[in-house]
């Protein structure tokens, strides 16, 4: 007990000494989550539209003027002709150009079908689907008012659909994405430090020095794990402290739990961090193997697109991701206000990462070799 | 000049000894670009439904086919009453609820018609927001259909739809060159970075600095192995994206290797940049691996459309070298576009590149006096 | 002479890195409280040698008593009982003096009180009690080689490795090393040195010769000299390394 306090202290003192470090540990993560946040939005608004109206009837207006009052399409100067519109898609300047042509509003009054087409820059698949989605609601909203305007016919509605958003109905991705990005940040500075802490031991020479001496290597293991499990609950705090102050996520389960399986969670992803540094001789090797590890678990762990959007080997994967299962851990207490009843799939996977991870980090970690 | 080829020829021997780093630095660009190529999507795919349908009619099944059929649901459950689907959505078994009223079916025949409510978990807002946005897009269809046959009418309107570069809106365009630039830039930035700390840290640096090579020598032997080494990796990625994952290629291959080299040279300075910076290896890849990481991957727009975001932040993306790769990358391979138009692009990353040159000089200089 | 007055017992030592044989059938017995060198070329295999008497290596074959434990199946026995100085300097550089001298104190299970009075004793012999609170990665190499020996056999080991304790450091410095080292023995301390330096060997009470890991010599200085009818060690050396 004595010797894990004397390795503690060591570590300790050194953490802060370390000023540079200390200093990006706290600022870093702050001014992320500050930031970041931000970028997470997938709502489209304001897409670029031109319009080239060669019928330029009253039915024609109409539809131009919705498509100007809706938020989703922000209107661009109507180009001279088509050609001029389509190389303004080519410059990017615009993301749409509807094109209406001469005899629109005829066919709408004959009763025949009128015709509207719109060309869309389609790099984008998913804003080029939705515009397209959006822009046929408009148009035929307008046809339909224009028909009880000029006919007096009223269409009968059949199915009508509401829908509710639960634990987050103003829709604010805000809240979801605090929580993600947290778990990101918490992780890389845990695991990152741990596994640059025992690797710079080796390089530095001094590992031999504590391998000579009787120390147990489970001491050992602890006093290099407890300190940036320590530090990785700090940030853990902080995010959740200006989640609430800045972004007003709000926190419906335990934070009890979220502390509880978060410990667990840091456990693990540390003792990830200190086997992969078993197998690292230098400070290079690890830091890009920690960061194939960090990117590819981000990435995947559904923090910004789906998991369930991912084919189904990828879902296999994230079984073992723990990304996966802590960022779906914090939402749904933060947002849900789930509890350990609710959660046992995702608490016995982290439990089982960790324990696996500490346990080969253990048997992998030799004083001899 | 001999004096320079041969430290060179040093470096690139000291690089190539170092196998299990050269594998690493080969093998994870190309397993991350294949990981992430498939993973990465918004597109909405079989997503977890439960169905509440306290009518058990015709019509509510219909609508049920209708929902799974389109291949964005997937019916992960029924329920029979209102509390399992409570805890089905709590405990993230399901991503959306569709509850049906008792008459559903019969009620389709009355004067204001009937009514099926989505209930989303939006502590994933954006999805959320999709999958009701496509559910209700899909009731409406049914609706449509449903009233057709009864009255027999001409469609009133049809709105055709051209999409541009990606007729089959395929997702992989958005997220493949993204995908790219990001691998890219963390790797050169951390190759250098780390690599010339490295020097600095063992004490190397002096040696190297008293020797009659000139810093802007050194420095350039250091670099060169890892030009080719990345040139290496952003050609095995481009070919991955346009064989792997058929990204069309329309553009000149000159052209893109030269916007590739550029993107490359730009990223190494960053990676010199941030040696001047950082006393030792442990903030050189604090720096290159957390400051980069996630600004990278939410601010250059290949998850996160730039143009969703909040002005601000927008502003924020211009600082964002990867934005710029993208940018010129979609331009030319999508495209098929020439320097003519991609010289903004072009002309932005070489300002960033000789930023970073000068920076690292300066420092370097104020360093050595 | 009786097996328990040796401290340490190798016999028959192999260690093999694949196909390359670094240590060839190692037999020798170090006594009680004598200087025991070992003395080779770079990659002759003294570091490899010196690794597995401390628990630091696994032998591929062969017995190894370090202190009366088996360095295979006691390796943490072992361990407690000896000091360990390596080739590269090895006391934390961004700890104070007082703070590695506590760490390994502590770790080495002397009670804060001994502590206290041990690094009291040791700086004023080293005359840099004004030094206590600096930190390490400050001061010159000599300095630090010289504290990182002291710091190893602070908590009086019965056997302290020494693996080329001085190498890099100036002629003064190396001088004062070894006046350490005597103390050290002085003090019943069993020493067991690595070094390429020829003229260090003439400082040990026996000393042992490596070629491309094997013993080729094993006797005191003077013996050696007689035996190979040579002026110096170096003649020693070079006799034994370059026979022709």
């Amino acid at each position: 007990m004595r010797i894990l306090f004397a390795l503690l202290q060591k570590e300790f003192i050194q953490i802060k000494r370390n000023k540079t470090i200390l200093r990006l540990i706290i600022v870093l993560p702050v001014v992320q989550l500050l930031i970041l946040v931000n970028a997470a939005t997938l709502e489209m608004n304001n897409l670029q539209i031109a319009v080239y109206d060669n019928d330029d009837s009253a039915l024609s207006s109409r539809l131009v003027s919705e498509l100007d009052a809706s938020p989703f399409f922000r209107m661009s100067a109507s180009p001279p002709n088509v050609e001029s519109g389509i190389s303004q898609i080519e410059e990017g300047t615009v993301d749409f150009l509807l094109v209406i042509t001469d005899g629109f509003e005829k066919d709408a009054l004959a009763g025949n079908t009128s015709r509207v087409q719109l060309l869309a820059n389609a790099i984008n698949s998913q804003q080029a689907q939705l515009g397209f989605a959006y822009l046929q609601q408009v148009a035929h909203r307008s046809m339909k008012n224009f028909a009880v305007e000029m006919q007096g016919i009223v269409p009968e509605s059949k199915i009508s659909t509401t829908s509710a958003f639960w634990y987050n109905p103003e829709l604010n991705y805000k809240f979801f994405m605090v929580p993600g990005i947290l778990v990101v940040l918490v992780s890389v500075v845990g695991m990152f430090l741990t596994s640059m802490n025992l690797v710079r031991e080796k390089e530095m020479g001094t590992i031999e020095q504590m391998n000579v001496t009787p120390v147990r290597k489970s001491t050992f293991i602890v006093a290099k794990l407890l300190p940036f499990l320590i530090i990785g609950l700090f940030e853990l705090g902080l995010g959740l402290i200006i989640g609430k102050l800045i972004y007003d996520v709000p926190i419906e389960g335990s934070l009890w739990l979220i502390f509880g399986i978060g410990t667990l969670y840091l456990i693990g992803l540390l003792g990830l961090g200190l086997l992969l540094s078993t197998f690292s001789s230098s400070q290079q090797q690890v830091t890009f193997v920690s960061y194939f590890f960090l990117l590819v678990f981000i990435l995947m762990s559904g923090i910004f697109t789906s998991v369930d959007n991912m084919p189904e080997w990828g879902q296999k994967v994230n079984l073992i991701n723990p990304f996966f299962y802590f960022i779906d851990v914090m939402r749904s207490i933060l947002l849900k206000g789930a509890g350990l009843a609710d959660l046992w799939r995702q608490v016995g996977g982290i439990l089982f990462l960790a324990v696996t991870l500490v346990t080969l980090a253990v048997f992998n970690y030799r004083k001899a070799s | 000049m001999k004096q320079l080829w041969s430290f060179i020829r040093k470096e690139s021997r000291h690089i190539l000894r170092d196998k299990r780093t050269l594998a690493v630095l080969f093998v994870m660009p190309l397993a991350q670009i294949l990981i992430f190529g498939y993973v990465i999507s918004t597109e909405i795919k079989d997503a977890r439904i439960g169905v509440l349908d306290n009518a058990g009619d015709y019509s509510s099944r219909q609508v049920i086919d209708r929902l799974v059929s389109s291949g964005y649901f997937m019916v992960q459950d029924y329920y029979s009453n209102s509390r399992q689907m409570e805890n089905a959505l709590r405990r993230g078994d399901i991503q959306m609820a569709v509850v049906f009223s008792p008459d559903f079916g019969s009620d389709m025949e009355r004067p204001d018609g009937t009514s099926v409510q989505f209930i989303a978990d939006a502590s994933d807002a954006n999805t959320a927001r999709m999958l009701v946005n496509y559910a209700e897009g899909i009731v409406a269809g049914y609706e449509l259909q449903s009233t057709e046959v009864l009255n027999q009418q001409n469609t009133p309107l049809i709105v055709e739809a051209r999409m541009f570069y990606n007729p089959s809106l395929r997702g992989v365009l958005m997220s493949v060159p993204g995908i790219m630039a990001m691998i890219l830039i963390l790797v050169s930035a951390m190759m250098t970075s780390i690599s010339i700390t490295r020097e600095k840290e063992y004490g190397s640096m002096e040696v190297l600095l008293i020797s009659p090579l000139q810093p802007w020598q050194i420095i350039l032997g250091k670099v060169a192995p890892y030009v080719i080494l990345s040139l290496v990796n952003a050609i095995t990625i481009l070919a991955v994206g346009i064989f792997v994952f058929h990204v069309p290629m329309s553009g000149s291959y000159l052209l893109l290797t030269f916007v590739s080299l550029l993107y490359i040279l730009l990223s190494l300075s960053l990676g010199i940049f941030i040696s001047t910076v950082a006393p030792n290896q442990m903030v050189a890849m604090f720096i290159s691996l957390f400051a980069l990481m996630l600004p990278t991957i939410l601010l250059s727009g290949f998850i996160y459309p730039i143009e969703n975001m909040p002005v601000w932040l927008q502003w924020f993306s211009y600082i964002m070298p990867p934005r710029y790769y993208i940018s010129a990358l979609k331009d030319v391979m999508f495209k098929g576009a020439g320097l003519l138009v991609v010289w903004k692009e072009v002309l932005v990353m070489t300002g960033f590149l000789v930023a970073f040159l000068l920076l690292s000089i300066r420092n370097f200089k104020v360093r050595l006096e | 002479m009786e097996a328990s007055s040796y401290v340490i017992n190798v016999k028959d030592l192999v260690k093999k890195f694949g196909d390359f044989t670094a240590n060839d059938r190692l037999t020798f017995h170090v006594k009680r409280g004598e200087i025991f060198g070992f003395l080779g070329a770079n990659g002759a295999g003294k570091t490899t040698a010196i690794k597995i008497l401390c628990g630091l290596s696994v032998p591929t074959s062969g017995f190894v008593e370090v202190s009366g434990y088996n360095v295979k199946t006691q390796s943490e026995k072992v361990k407690s009982s000896i000091g360990y100085m390596s080739q590269k300097f090895s006391l934390y550089d961004d700890l104070t003096v007082f703070e590695n001298i506590r760490l390994f104190g502590t770790i080495y299970g002397l009670s804060s009180g001994e502590i206290k009075e041990r690094s009291a004793d040791m700086l004023s012999r080293l005359g840099i009690e004004e030094q206590r609170n600096r930190l390490i990665g400050t001061l010159s190499l000599g300095w630090k080689q010289k504290l990182a020996f002291s710091v190893a056999v602070l908590h009086r080991p019965k056997i302290v490795f020494l693996d080329e304790p001085t190498s890099g450091v100036d002629p003064i410095t190396r001088r004062q090393f070894w006046e350490l080292i005597y103390q050290a023995a002085d003090e019943g301390i069993t020493v067991f040195v690595t070094t390429h330096y020829m003229d260090e060997a003439e400082y040990c009470n026996r000393v042992t010769i490596m070629v491309d890991g094997r013993i080729s010599a094993l006797d005191t200085p003077s013996g050696l000299k007689s035996q190979m009818k040579c002026d110096s060690m170096n003649d020693v050396f070079l006799k034994l390394t370059r026979p022709n």
